[in-house]
């Protein structure tokens, strides 16, 4: 939460309360968010745990396959989620999912992040840029975002970079419109024409009289990207064009899962019910960011 | 009023070039020749070299497009690698079932959120607004597909009340259509029930501190009239213009709906085809679906005028 906290210009908090009393404050004012980055970190912490805290989650045992959580036989027991159609405790392959969600939404957070900036930057100051750049971007809003990255990765081949690729493409248009919407409203500030009547180079003025603008926007973003771009790499990994089939990812789990969801429906639930709890913690989260960073859009969608 | 129709007509010219632009490229944008990724893992020479005469990838890039693009102006979006019909054909076997989702759900969405959304407005910082709000945020979180399955198991398998996946066409009587359709439109329709709701709460909310608003109050219209002639009608250009934004939404969860329920529609087409890189498919479908797309946001910008006459260009 150090974004909140951390940024004075926007901060209503006084500078010199103590730790305890701004933490009290901030879960008086946006219960929701804290409860939301509660449960992310809560997520983090157990997926990278995961290969000590369940056991393989690779480990096929026939003997207790489909069978429901807490299942004991005299051949064996099932762990706290139950076991899939190869016997593999659903548990171990739950929490390990969280690791492929996690690295996926954070590395596409980032990537559409960093390239929409950069793009967005160039076309909110750059005039002639600007025309071109955003009939692109309008093109590329226009095609579901689902079907290309289905159709990139399907096409380039089921692995964790090119799943990350083909999810950031779709993303970065929103990031772009974002970033040069802010642009647009301060390009003709006075203080950006008193930086280029005074020499101040096109790089220097972009990152340093440019950029900080855009940055409590940009984190609030990026954490809905973040949350879509979980979402996709389900999605993908669902419909069998996402991670390679051999890694225990949510969507994967769920994939298996639908042949015997009749018979064996906690195989489809326990992840689903990650995933939904991962993606509403996200926006959750974002929400409040949204409304501490930005008092003046927390107004206009309250 | 007339020049500005047109110029919104036109501006989708450049919108639709990228489009067709992207989606051609596709191919290109991943790594390795073309007809060797299309072929797969275990082609033939022979296959390689007749999937690269068929698709016409050994003449120059700028004349596979210029001949694609031409193609699709006289309706040829090419042939199935898979199936050898004619693309156009597959995709109008399909047309059906998808748009029959994809409307039902606008319709269901629609008359659910924008009473719910409204309400909320009226209701604003009290318990009803707040459950309104909860639910929101639960809906445009939860994923189309956890939603899709919770409900199969709860009001298929152990009530019965629906048959558990496929789909019944129209043709067939209306009631067994419905019951086919029903749980996929409800799965569908909650994210988008989400964010048209907060959007016409946020709206509403807004005109109702107008001046206006205060005098109508004051002559002694009653709650009714007030909500739904002066507040919803004036609150309707952003509500309209997210249900146009949410058709992205729309299109992206038919694909995943008609997997887990089972429907023949335009999104199983498209799987089917990435799954078996039949790429004339790929290309057809995404393109289809881009072109609706534009095609509902222009409607949409152009019925601005009607919705709102100070709207004038």
């Amino acid at each position: 939460m150090t974004a909140v906290t951390g940024n004075p210009a926007v901060s209503t908090l006084p500078p010199r309360a103590s730790f305890g009393k701004r933490a009290r404050r901030l879960i008086r004012r946006h219960p929701t968010a804290v409860v939301g980055f509660v449960l992310l970190v809560a997520m983090t912490i157990m997926a990278i745990l995961a290969p000590w805290i369940t056991p393989d989650p690779l480990r096929i045992n026939p003997i207790i396959r489909l069978k429901p959580p807490g299942f004991t036989g005299p051949l064996g027991t099932a762990g706290p989620f139950g076991t899939d159609f190869l016997g593999r405790d659903l548990y171990a392959r739950v929490i390990h999912g969280g690791q492929i969600s996690l690295v996926v939404g954070l590395s596409v957070a980032l990537v559409a992040t960093v390239v929409g900036l950069t793009i967005g930057l160039l076309a909110g100051y750059l005039r002639w840029l600007d025309a071109v750049v955003m009939r692109i971007m309008d093109g590329l809003m226009s095609i579901p975002g689902i079907l290309v990255a289905i159709a990139l990765v399907a096409l380039a081949g089921a692995s964790m970079t090119n799943v990350i690729i083909a999810i950031t493409i779709p993303e970065v248009p929103r990031v772009v419109r974002l970033v040069r919407a802010v642009i647009l409203t301060i390009r003709e500030q006075p203080y950006i024409e008193a930086a280029v009547v005074s020499g101040v180079s096109l790089p220097r003025i972009m990152f340093k009289h440019l950029l900080p603008n855009a940055v409590a926007p940009l984190i609030v973003q990026a954490t809905y990207v973040f949350a879509s771009a979980v979402v996709f790499e389900a999605i993908l990994s669902f419909l069998g064009a996402g991670t390679p089939p051999e890694i225990p990812s949510w969507g994967n789990i769920m994939a298996e899962g639908r042949t015997y969801f009749q018979i064996a429906p906690w195989i489809i639930f326990f992840p689903g019910a990650f995933l939904a709890v991962t993606v509403l913690a996200v926006n959750v989260l974002g929400d409040g960011l949204r409304d501490s960073l930005d008092p003046r859009i927390a107004k206009r969608m309250r | 009023m007339y020049a500005y129709i047109i110029r919104r007509v036109l501006s989708t010219i450049p919108v639709m070039a990228v489009v067709a632009v992207f989606v051609f490229l596709l191919l290109y944008l991943t790594p390795g020749d073309p007809a060797v990724v299309i072929a797969g893992d275990y082609a033939r020479p022979e296959d390689i070299e007749r999937i690269r005469e068929q698709l016409g990838l050994n003449k120059p890039l700028y004349v596979q497009f210029f001949t694609w693009v031409g193609n699709v102006f006289t309706g040829d979006l090419g042939i199935s690698i898979f199936s050898n019909m004619p693309v156009l054909k597959l995709i109008g076997q399909r047309l059906e079932p998808t748009l029959a989702l994809a409307i039902c759900t606008m319709i269901f969405a629609v008359v659910v959120a924008v009473p719910m959304g409204v309400l909320a407005a009226w209701k604003a910082h009290t318990w009803v607004d707040r459950v309104v709000m909860i639910f929101a945020v639960l809906g445009f979180s939860a994923p189309v597909f956890v939603i899709g399955y919770l409900l199969m198991w709860v009001f298929s398998l152990n009530l019965g009340w629906f048959p558990v996946q496929g789909y019944k066409p129209i043709a067939e009587g209306l009631g067994p259509f419905f019951a086919s359709i029903a749980l996929p439109t409800i799965a569908l329709g909650l994210v988008y029930i989400a964010l048209i709701a907060r959007m016409t709460r946020a709206s509403v909310m807004e005109v109702l501190t107008e001046d206006y608003v205060r005098t109508a109050r004051a002559k002694g219209v009653n709650n009714r009239t007030l909500l739904m002639r002066h507040a919803l009608k004036n609150a309707s250009v952003p509500i309209v213009t997210i249900i146009g934004v949410g058709v992205a939404l729309l299109i992206g969860g038919v694909v995943v709906t008609e997997s887990v329920f089972n429907i023949p529609g335009l999104g199983r087409l498209t799987i089917d085809a990435v799954l078996r890189r039949d790429y004339p498919v790929i290309q057809g479908v995404i393109l289809i679906f881009s072109g609706i797309y534009v095609m509902v946001n222009l409607l949409i910008d152009l019925s601005y005028s009607l919705l709102d006459p100070r709207i004038r260009y």
